[in-house]
């Protein structure tokens, strides 16, 4: 890549960002596995590539809906550790005061229109996203992230109707990490996932998840042609989740062998990867990177000791925000 | 005053509202060139072109969806749900989405947009088109619920609705589309939470909701002839409840009857009867009755589906029964 230099300053907060993602997901970890945060929650580790490749091809006015693991897509759609963390442990300084909490998050000031613990549940929101942009003259575009497990949800299939028929500025993204909670998604998925999107005449690609620099490239294009009115489009992002559904499915070797967990964290990790290529284009020193490490793990335990300390809403909160004025 | 009809009021609120806001749209099933099944957008589309007046295919949990969607964006959608009874399909859009995302956000997100839908029995359209679920709605926090009772109630509460910053679901009634009423020329609103007292009187409180407010009027004829006098109350929406206003008539006749057109297992009739035994009851003279629609399907055969809805003369006779100290054993 010539421009390697050009683009030197992307390519260091996308790298930037999937650390953050992953840090704070290890953080995240550590807090249930203290019990520590009420609840619990899914980890994004291992899929960081798809959010950060995605997102950074997107500006604050693009919205985007996210998924139950939605702590990947916050981030990097620019949300903070702080309000982030606080959100976690359900408390008043939290992005939503600790009423949503890992589940729910959202993060309106980037264009984070949440996060939606119905599997497949914002397949609506994000399309109609869309058409407001297009009723309303606006160029911007909207991304609806979901898993391979919500391609088996009804809705999905409404709602691409609809955007394809309308020509509807919004670009469904479906990681794909080939489980759909505890089952293998090509047990429970008849013929191709693409297919289903190109059935509507929705152009569909796929692409390598693991792989930032190929994601952002596809989606820019994608975007710019979306603003033009060319879309919808479809994506299905190859990918894997590190750990469990949730942080609580530790035994999962009924559904798949540690050897599989192992080829893709040795082999195919996408911050390695990333990292590789940046100390190779020589973007970056081996030791700016350890630096820019330390200084994400610390911004994150500071984050995380702010928001062990920070208060609860007071009681009065609880019919707060029902309705609104 | 001119009299209208209750279609053509509703019609005439979604226009002057569409022309007053731009961000305000319509969309749902055959609502363009059709103008719905009964025909009460007619004409929209003609005024606001496409763009605004948005036919969808037969797929209610996707536009519902795309509706909040919009809402939560910057939009005023006003969806059409072409039957009452197709609110099941939508519960997740509606109930675990539209509702709770003001909450869920802290109260940073909004999903200002309006469901209409209908409700009622006796149009012999059996057991999928007949249903009047407004307690199932009436459920779910962060919803609102408008039952319009005349063609005057349906102008001010959908202007209403459509600039209130909530979810609001309004139920009309199928069977008073062609019902005319006083409607004053120009712009009146509604207020979402004030009970209309129809008729006043001391010896009975009849509180109806939609289509049974006319069956409440008509037994309070009758029982006026027989020397009971019944006061009639409109809640208009029940949620928000106007409390006050029941409560004030309860403590002051000592006898209520609630009436809805839903099931009355768990109803809204249960719902109102228990808050009056609740916060009157050291006024009261006789239990709270309720009278919704048997706990039946609604039945197809007109000889059947007659006996599952409240009626006057239920209505009557159950009022002269709490009135002369008889027990009453509701369903």
């Amino acid at each position: 890549m010539s421009d390697a230099k050009h683009n030197s300053e992307d390519y260091l907060r996308m790298y930037r960002q999937m650390v953050r993602i992953r840090t704070f997901e290890d953080n995240a970890n550590q807090l249930y596995l203290s019990a520590k945060m009420p609840g619990l929650t899914h980890m994004y580790s291992g899929e960081e590539a798809v959010a950060v490749g995605i997102c950074e091809a997107l500006t604050d006015d693009d919205r985007i809906t996210s998924t139950h693991r939605g702590h990947g897509h916050c981030v990097a759609k620019g949300a903070e550790f702080k309000e982030m963390f606080c959100e976690l442990l359900g408390k008043e300084e939290g992005y939503c005061r600790g009423k949503g909490g890992s589940m729910h998050i959202a993060d309106q000031s980037h264009g984070n229109l949440g996060a939606n613990a119905i599997v497949g549940g914002s397949m609506g929101i994000a399309t109609g996203s869309a058409l407001r942009a297009k009723l309303q003259g606006s160029d911007d575009v909207t991304v609806c992230f979901f898993g391979d497990g919500a391609t088996a949800q009804g809705l999905w299939y409404e709602v691409m109707n609809m955007a394809a028929l309308w020509k509807l500025p919004v670009i469904y993204a479906c990681e794909n990490n080939g489980y759909s909670e505890y089952t293998k998604t090509e047990e429970i998925a008849a013929g191709s996932i693409t297919a289903r999107a190109e059935a509507f005449g929705i152009e569909a690609h796929q692409v390598d998840g693991q792989d930032v620099l190929a994601v952002n490239a596809l989606t820019r294009k994608l975007v710019d042609r979306a603003r033009k009115g060319e879309g919808p489009f479809f994506i299905e992002l190859m990918t894997y989740r590190y750990h469990g559904h949730h942080v609580g499915d530790i035994n999962r070797e009924y559904y798949r062998s540690k050897d599989e967990e192992k080829d893709w964290k040795e082999n195919r990790d996408p911050i390695v990867r990333f990292r590789g290529w940046l100390v190779e284009q020589g973007i970056a020193s081996e030791d700016e990177i350890e630096a820019m490490n330390a200084e994400i793990k610390k911004d994150a335990s500071d984050a995380v000791a702010y928001a062990e300390a920070a208060k609860y809403p007071e009681a009065s909160e609880v019919d707060m925000h029902v309705y609104a004025d | 005053m001119r009299e209208i009809t209750l279609s053509q009021a509703v019609n005439e609120a979604i226009a002057e509202e569409m022309r007053r806001d731009e961000t305000v749209f319509l969309i749902g099933e055959d609502v363009a060139e059709a103008g719905t099944p009964f025909k009460v957008l007619s004409g929209l589309v003609d005024e606001f072109g496409t763009d605004r007046v948005i036919d969808t295919p037969i797929a209610e949990p996707g536009f519902v969806g795309l509706a909040v969607g919009a809402a939560m964006t910057g939009a005023r959608p006003i969806v059409d749900l072409m039957f009452g009874d197709f609110i099941y399909l939508v519960m997740d859009q509606l109930c675990n989405q539209a509702a709770k995302q003001h909450y869920m956000s802290g109260g940073k997100l909004k999903v200002p947009m309006v469901l209409r839908t209908n409700l009622g029995a006796t149009r012999r359209s059996a057991a999928q088109h007949s249903q009047s679920l407004q307690a199932l709605v009436a459920h779910i926090p962060g919803l609102k619920v408008a039952l319009p009772s005349s063609a005057y109630e349906a102008k001010g509460l959908m202007k209403t609705a459509i600039r209130d910053n909530n979810p609001v679901v309004i139920f009309e009634d199928k069977l008073m589309y062609q019902d005319k009423a006083p409607v004053p020329e120009g712009e009146f609103l509604i207020p979402f939470g004030e009970a209309n007292v129809k008729r006043e009187g001391g010896d009975i409180t009849l509180i109806a909701t939609s289509s049974m407010v006319q069956v409440a009027e008509k037994a309070a004829e009758t029982l006026a002839a027989e020397g009971i006098e019944a006061e009639v109350i409109d809640p208009r929406t029940i949620v928000p409840l106007d409390e006050a206003t029941l409560l004030d008539s309860v403590k002051k006749t000592s006898r209520a009857i609630v009436i809805d057109e839903g099931h009355q297992s768990y109803g809204v009739t249960a719902e109102i009867a228990s808050r009056l035994t609740e916060k009157a009851f050291y006024h009261l003279d006789a239990p709270v009755l309720r009278m919704g629609a048997m706990d039946v399907p609604v039945p197809f055969s007109p000889a059947l589906e007659d006996l599952t809805v409240p009626t006057p003369e239920a209505v009557v006779e159950n009022a002269r029964k709490l009135c002369a100290g008889e027990m009453i054993h509701a369903a």
